[in-house]
């Protein structure tokens, strides 16, 4: 019954699913890390923030706009001479990176920019009234408060990661999209289409199902 | 001592101004417990954050112990923030730390070596009655619980002054009262003075030493307890009072078609005099009738005085002026609300 997998290369399967967790991961790091700060710079610079600073706001504002307004598969056909630049291929895992950051880090910004804004204005105001500075306010409070929200966010980003790790992999940066497009749709070989679809479904559900148990466990609400 | 020299709020957005308080000072002595009294939109809540500097007077100032908190900046303003509590009618705890976590919050802005702020946070939870529950988060506490912690915290840097916006409004009348009781402990143990915003008259007048009436921006009554709400001068005021004493028309109303004869007549006892028996001596004195038709007794901070609706009949027509006389020679504040 399950001859058909006698088509798959599961040698080339096992190297598809490490580069598709290569990107995905590796991306999803360094854009949370960047997305952060941008977050953070976001919302304590707009209108009435804790450091309001109107050319810092729109300018990053611009730009997270701008990032975020190109479509996936175009900001990696635009991004290819820094590509090049930077990794010095514009083929493989690697070189799928520029372009993943460059999309995720202005979503994750929006998203941690959000979260802050949803923390209760009592609350930070109760904190001022004890006398805490704006750094005391940033990491003692802020951030802490907004913790389950800024981590669900990471959940989002992960799974939409996963689909442009796909995407990035039609155009040669390998992994799971790669194979399923070249070899399964190119060549005509369906199972292998399937079997990477399959494994692309259970890694989000993993990542869903590990985001949701760590964002339950740490909402106190 | 706080001072409020005349001290105005104003708000402006593109289209209107917003006169929030307008032209207000007071003087809040020491160990007081204060009151402001106001309906939603009077301009207390703007007021008792100019006490803090969270709002900034657009003219005037505010002088707390001869500082002027209205012209600090920096530092300087955190640390007089520090020894200024404040309690708010949403409690705004920090719902990602523990109640002792949360207590423990301004004790690390303040910068507390660790194990002081651990046999700081036990003291305080102590102080405000939540042993065993440490280790709780917010959301598993009941209001009154939150609203402890919440004092709790305020007073974890021993401040002199706790400021409470609204601070039991949220809260059940049974959990108004503990939280109330607990207010009036801490002032009486710390020697805290307590600034208190509220539209709730029974708040005042149960743990307020003084208070000041609000309305529009302005303060337009300020007195003990016992004068503003013996005679009360400003219509506001005197809704407040008439509110406190319940669906005031509609009781008279009743009580009219309920003694279709004779003279009605409002009594009103002061702290003072409320323990003579004036009215069983007048009683046997004077030929008329007198039947107490309703009553209501409150409890003030300064001591008790009550409302008395009595209905007056028989007797001759010159009786009834020399009763008025009587009451009114002990003391006794009369007001006639039906003629005979």
């Amino acid at each position: 019954m399950l001859s058909f997998l006698n088509n798959v290369d599961w040698n080339q399967m096992l190297t598809a699913i490490q580069d598709t967790l290569f990107m995905t991961f590796f991306s999803l790091l360094v854009s949370v890390c960047i997305g952060l700060v941008l977050g953070i710079i976001l919302y304590v610079t707009q209108e009435g923030g804790l450091y309001q600073n109107r050319l810092i706001y729109r300018l990053l504002d611009l730009i997270v706009n701008v990032l975020r307004a190109i479509p996936f598969i175009i900001l990696l056909i635009l991004l290819l001479p820094f590509t090049k630049l930077l990794v010095g291929s514009i083929l493989g895992a690697k070189a799928a990176l520029p372009a993943l950051i460059f999309s995720s880090a202005p979503f994750y910004a929006r998203m941690c920019m959000i979260a802050l804004t949803e923390i209760d204005k009592g609350t930070i105001e109760a904190c001022k009234a004890m006398g805490a500075s704006n750094k005391d306010l940033i990491f003692k409070v802020l951030l802490p408060e907004a913790k389950p929200a800024l981590v669900s966010a990471i959940t989002v980003m992960g799974i939409s990661l996963i689909g442009y790790t796909a995407m990035a992999g039609a155009i040669g940066a390998g992994g799971l999209g790669y194979i399923a497009y070249t070899y399964g749709f190119a060549r005509n070989v369906p199972e292998v289409m399937y079997t990477a679809t399959v494994i692309i479904v259970v890694i989000v559900f993993l990542i869903q199902g590990i985001g949701d148990y760590i964002t339950r466990k740490i909402d106190k609400r | 001592m706080i001072q409020i020299e005349g001290v105005t709020k104003t708000f402006s957005s593109k289209s209107e101004k917003i006169h929030a308080v307008k032209e207000c000072s007071l003087t809040i002595n020491d160990g007081e417990i204060f009151g402001i009294i106001g309906y939603s939109g009077a301009g207390k809540s703007t007021l008792v954050r100019m006490l803090n500097a969270l709002e900034k007077p657009t003219s005037g100032h505010v002088i707390i112990d001869g500082v002027n908190i209205s012209a600090l900046e920096g530092n300087e303003l955190r640390k007089k923030r520090m020894k200024i509590g404040m309690i708010f009618q949403h409690f705004n705890l920090l719902w990602s730390r523990t109640v002792e976590k949360n207590i423990e919050l301004p004790l690390e802005i303040a910068g507390v070596p660790k194990e002081k702020r651990k046999a700081k946070v036990h003291d305080l939870i102590r102080l405000v009655g939540l042993e065993g529950r440490e280790k709780a988060y917010p959301s598993e506490l009941s209001g009154g619980q939150k609203q402890r912690v919440g004092i709790a915290r305020a007073l974890a840097n021993d401040p002199k002054i706790l400021l409470c916006d609204e601070a039991t409004s949220a809260l059940d009348p049974t959990t108004t009262d503990a939280i109330l009781d607990l207010l009036v402990e801490i002032n009486r143990k710390l020697n805290i003075t307590i600034v208190l915003i509220t539209h709730q008259m029974e708040v005042v007048q149960k743990i307020c030493h003084r208070i000041a009436v609000m309305s529009d921006g302005e303060i337009v009554e300020v007195g003990t307890v016992q004068d503003i709400f013996e005679q009360p001068t400003h219509p506001v005021t005197k809704k407040f009072v008439l509110s406190s004493n319940e669906d005031e028309e509609k009781m008279l109303k009743d009580l009219f078609s309920l003694c279709p004869q004779g003279m009605i007549l409002r009594l009103t006892f002061s702290a003072a005099i409320s323990k003579e028996p004036i009215i069983s001596n007048l009683m046997k004195k004077s030929p008329l009738d007198i039947s107490i038709i309703h009553a209501n007794l409150s409890h003030a901070s300064g001591g008790s005085f009550g409302f008395l609706t009595a209905n007056v009949t028989g007797g001759e027509a010159d009786d009834y002026p020399e009763l008025i006389r009587q009451f009114e020679k002990q003391g006794v504040k009369v007001e006639v609300l039906r003629n005979a």
